[in-house]
Parts: C-alpha cells; structure tokens; sequence
C-alpha cells in the first residue's frame, strides 16, 4: 500500500518534479474528476431536484432548475397516498431478516468448518465451492416450484418473507468469506479457552464472534444492500403488493400515479443506499466483497 | 499409500493449525465418543447451513437437471420427456435471436465497460489528494437499487426532445435520438446503462490491484530510462493481469445472465431487438402468454449454465500460462 499523499509510484517523485507531468497528470484527473461528479453524482442529483418539482416542469422542462418553485408535497404524497411508506417498511423488515438469516448460516457454519473442523467438513466445502461455479440462472425456475409447493411440509410459501431470507442465506460467498477470516484467527486462544473448560458455544459466543466483528461489517453491509437491491426474485414471491418492497412496486408506482410523485418515490428508494454506502465507505471501498459484483 | 503417509496426514506436523476436534486422541469410533469427541456439537453448528443449502442451493440444482428432462406443470405429476424440451428450445425462432443480442449485449459491455474503467483507475492511482472522494463518485451508482437505476435512465431516454438526454444533445446541436425505441440503438443504449451501474465495482478492484503494485518497480524501469506509457505497458499491466483476466471472465459471466436491463427498460422489444438469454428463460416460465414452460425454461438455464461453465473452463486454461507470475 502506497502511503497516503504519494500516488502508486507511477509516477516517480523525480517525475513529478517536472512541470509537464505534473500538469499533465492533474489536468486528466481534473477532467476525470469533472467526468465522476457528472456521470457518478449527475443523474442521482437530478433525481433529487425532479422529485421536489412540479411534475409539469419535469416533462417540459427536465433540465431546467425549478422555473416555478419546488413541489415538496411530491414526497409527502408518494409517501402517503401510493403507500411508499408501506412498501419502505417491507423493504426494512426484508433486509433486516436476511441480513439476521445470513449471519446467523455463515458464522455458525463458518465456525463449524474452521474451528469445530468435522471429519467431512472438505466435502461440505467443495460442496460449497461448487456452488460457486454454478451460474445463478439455474436456480431461478427449481427455487420458484419449491416456493410455490414445499416438499416434504406441502406448503406455499408465496408471499411469505420466509421464501426470500432462506434463499438468500444460502449464500457460499458469505460461508467461504466468514471461513477464511476464522481460519486465520489465533488458533492458540481457542487451544487456551478449551483448556479453561469452554465449551464449542462457549467458544463461538464469547471468543470467536467478539474477534470477527470486521468481517461481520463487511458481510452485513453486503447481505443488506443486495436484499435491498433485489428485484426478479422478490417480484416472482411476493405477488400481494401489500407485502412487496419498494424496488418491486416501483413499476406499478410509476403506471399509477403522476412522474413528479414517481420520481419522489424513486427517490426515496434509493435514500438508505446512498446513506449506508456514505457511511459504510470502508467496508464497499476496501474490496473484499466486490466479487461478486462484477458486471457490464 | 502406506499407513504412515495416511497417518501423517490426519495428524499434521502444525499443531496450531489443527481442528479442535483433532486435538484429543482419537479413540475407537463410537457413537457417544463421537459426542464427547465434539463431532455432535460440530453437526449442530454445521445444520443451518446444511438445511439453507440443502433445501435452497443444492437441491434446485439437481432439480434442474432433473426438470430440463420433464414436463412439468404444477398440477399433475412430472413426465418424462427426454430430450423434447431441448429440442424445443433449439427450434424456437427466437432462440438464436436472445443468443444473438445477449452476444452482442457482452460484446458491447465488453468495449465499454473494459477500458472505461481500467483508465480510470490508472489516473486515480497517481491522485495524491482526496483519492477516497473519486472512488466515492466513482462506486455511487453501483449502490443505486438497479430497478430505480434503469427506470431513471428509461426517463432520460425519452425519445421525444423534451427527454434529459435529447434536452442535453440539443444544446450541442445533436439529435433528438430515439433512444430505446429503435431497433439500432435500443441494446447499445441498454449497455450504457449497464455500464454506468457497474462501472465502478471494476474501477475499486482495479485501484486496489494498481496501489499493490510494489513501487520498486516502477523505480528499476525509471531508472533504465523507461517513460510514463512503457512504464504503464510494460510494469502496470503486467503486473495487474491477474486482476485483469478475473474481472473479464466475470463480467462475460455476469452479462450472459443479463436480464433486468431488457426485462424493465424494453421488454425485449423493439421487434425482439433486445430479447436476451435470461428473459426468453423467464418468458418461459413466468410470461403472459407462453409462461409456465419450466421444462424448456429449465433446458434453456441448463444449456446457458454449461456453456458458461465450459466457457470458464476452457478461459482458465487458457490463460493459465499467462496469467501465473
């Protein structure tokens, strides 16, 4: 790692002396950032501007900045009258249980197969790693018909939140990445406690989860985020648009109601995202669960 | 094998890196030494994830290969079909259609949304100050829900002058351009969307693998007389091309699976100029008028996972060479 106020040793400091590449350099990241602000900020901020005005301005005039003033009751209505605030709670209620059915699924089992380490705890892993390599897709129509007609119990869980958190909690991404983390703790603290006369629960709860809080961070922050940014699943579970959240309602919203007000809700869709991000920085930033998130 | 290098590798020379489970001796396997030996409190930690996985990961896909190969409806009993479901897929006028555009999908995400990125990084890389504010910007959109990202970008897409982006060309003399609503120009518009949602997951994994390049380097090369572009040819990619070979891999992956950018932005449409893999798999089995085909939806999944997984495999080889230091 470069230290902070030196770049990554591209450029020679030597380099850098010399006004031309000095220049050069800072006039390309300005363009660069000029290009970020209006690309990465852009269209969030214009977001933020239509869903306070008027929804006649927004059509005729999308890029002016409120030629008649702002319509601040294009939130209160999306929140009250197309229910937002409903959908907004269902969207908090399903993060939150995936998030709780995440951690509890990768660090009970991360413990078992790093620390508790069971004569067939490889098989188990290549079971997992496995999944790995299995493209999403296949999933998607066997999960469905299992919803739909649990075997075994014979039950539906269409419009259950039960048919979102169990799914989602099967993620090897999670186990593999909690595994890892367990595997280079200090083994000679475990060997100490279990002479002490602790127990495996005893370990777990007061020994190995205390020391995991970074990892617990990062895997909390990305089960909520990907259970917030969820739509084709959610939307083929939850048919009573009572019980959907706001992602899956917003095309409906958008058939509904007026743009000014759509474009609140939209708005008001992706507020807690942008917060957690801000405030989260470090856990999305530092890179360690960005594999998954490659595309296009 | 003889018994000692069996031995030797139940019982590892580190004894740190043991389980715990190990660390006694081990007596003659009976089911109560098994309890006090740990392996029924091993098991009970073990059973959330072997039920999740067991019920939601790894018997849907046996299932799936079980029902490329049935008819299924939800009302009666499966029926055997062999391979009719396959062969359906294959004579379906739109398969080579969605295989077409989804090609053409990755291709396009390809040229836009490989360089983009990798330029980026590199002068982010030499930013001394504030470099945390451009990966901020940069990695933004990646946080925005997708369905609010793409039915933004549908608002700014309006084909009529009075859309955000025609409003914008005006001013420098350029379109109206009719965006989503053509044939042409739906899927590379499609693709910019993609690339702007995406982008900047590529950008931070790039700038981790930049700022690990050891600086020495670029120090021996300043010293043989090397300039700034042979120093990024000839150091910064070489080193980074691990890095480089997993984020293309990945991205072809994830872009063979495209499916909500065509499913809310076009439906398919125009004319199916926009119909990939994954929505004619969810037309299949969840459209209007043709839904509730899961065998040929599951055959179509089945074909797509075994490409990839074929695809990946023959990359890995491929590239195996290259891609070790």
């Amino acid at each position: 790692m470069s230290k902070p106020g030196t770049g990554s040793g591209l450029i020679s400091e030597l380099d850098w002396e010399k006004p031309r590449i000095r220049w050069g350099t800072r006039t390309l990241q300005a363009l660069l950032l000029v290009g970020l602000v209006v690309i990465g900020l852009g269209p969030i901020l214009w977001l933020a501007k239509s869903a306070i005005t008027p929804t006649l301005d927004t059509i005729t005039h999308p890029m002016a900045l409120f030629p008649h003033g702002a319509a601040w009751s294009n939130l209160s209505q999306a929140w009250n009258d197309v229910h937002v605030g409903r959908y907004f709670w269902n969207t908090v209620v399903i993060a939150f249980g995936s998030w709780a059915a995440q951690i509890i699924v990768a660090t009970t089992g991360g413990f078992a197969l790093s620390v508790l380490r069971p004569r067939y705890a490889p098989i188990i892993k290549g079971l997992l790693l496995a999944t790995l390599f299995v493209p999403v897709i296949v999933l998607l129509v066997p999960l469905y018909i299992e919803v739909v007609h649990l075997p075994i119990v014979h039950k539906s869980l269409i419009d259950s939140y039960w048919a979102l958190w169990l799914p989602y909690s099967a993620s090897a991404f999670n186990v593999i990445l909690v595994t890892r983390f367990f595997d280079n703790l200090p083994r000679e603290i475990f060997e100490a406690a279990e002479i002490d006369g602790a127990g495996p629960l005893q370990l777990f709860w007061r020994i190995v989860l205390p020391m995991s809080k970074p990892i617990l961070g990062v895997v909390s922050v990305f089960a909520i985020l990907a259970s917030w940014k969820d739509f084709l699943w959610p939307s083929l579970v939850l048919s009573n648009p009572n019980r959907q959240p706001l992602g899956v309602r917003l095309p409906a919203i958008q058939l509904q109601t007026s743009v000014g007000v759509f474009l609140a809700a939209m708005f008001i869709a992706c507020l807690v995202p942008i917060a957690g991000f801000l405030i989260f920085q470090r856990s999305f930033l530092g890179g360690t669960g960005l594999g998954g998130a490659i595309k296009g | 094998m003889t018994l000692t290098t069996v031995d030797q590798a139940r019982e590892p020379a580190l004894p740190s890196k043991r389980g715990l489970s190990r660390s006694y001796a081990r007596p003659r396997r009976t089911p109560l030494n098994w309890v006090r030996g740990g392996g029924l409190a091993a098991f009970l930690f073990l059973l959330p994830l072997l039920f999740v996985f067991g019920a939601f990961s790894w018997y849907p896909i046996v299932r799936t290969a079980i029902m490329a190969f049935q008819h299924t409806n939800l009302v009666e009993a499966p029926t055997w079909v062999g391979f009719q479901n396959f062969a359906a897929v294959w004579h379906d006028p739109l398969f080579p259609v969605a295989v077409r555009n989804t090609a053409y999908f990755a291709f396009l995400a390809l040229i836009f949304g490989y360089p983009i990125p990798l330029v980026a990084a590199v002068l982010m890389s030499e930013v001394r100050k504030r470099r945390g504010l451009y990966s901020v910007l940069a990695f933004l959109p990646v946080v925005i829900p997708p369905v609010v990202g793409v039915l933004l970008w549908k608002t700014f897409y309006d084909a009529s002058s009075l859309g955000v982006f025609n409003t914008i060309l005006h001013w420098v003399g350029l379109g109206p351009y009719p965006w989503l609503q053509s044939q042409q120009w739906a899927m590379p518009s499609l693709v910019l969307y993609s690339t702007w949602a995406n982008a900047g997951a590529t950008i931070i994994i790039y700038l981790a693998a930049l700022i690990g390049v050891n600086p020495e380097l670029y120090e021996a090369a300043s010293v043989d007389g090397a300039g700034l572009l042979r120093k990024v040819w000839h150091i910064t990619l070489p080193q980074i091309r691990g890095v480089l070979l997993v984020t293309l891999i990945l991205q072809i992956i994830g872009t063979a699976q495209v499916f909500l950018e065509p499913y809310l932005f076009t439906d398919g449409g125009p004319v199916h100029s926009t119909l990939t893999v994954m929505l004619l798999i969810y037309n299949y089995a969840f459209g209007n008028s043709l839904g509730g085909n899961y065998g040929m939806a599951t055959a179509l999944s089945l074909m797509l996972a075994g490409f990839l997984v074929v695809f990946s495999l023959v990359y890995l080889r491929a590239t195996r060479s290259w891609s070790t230091r």
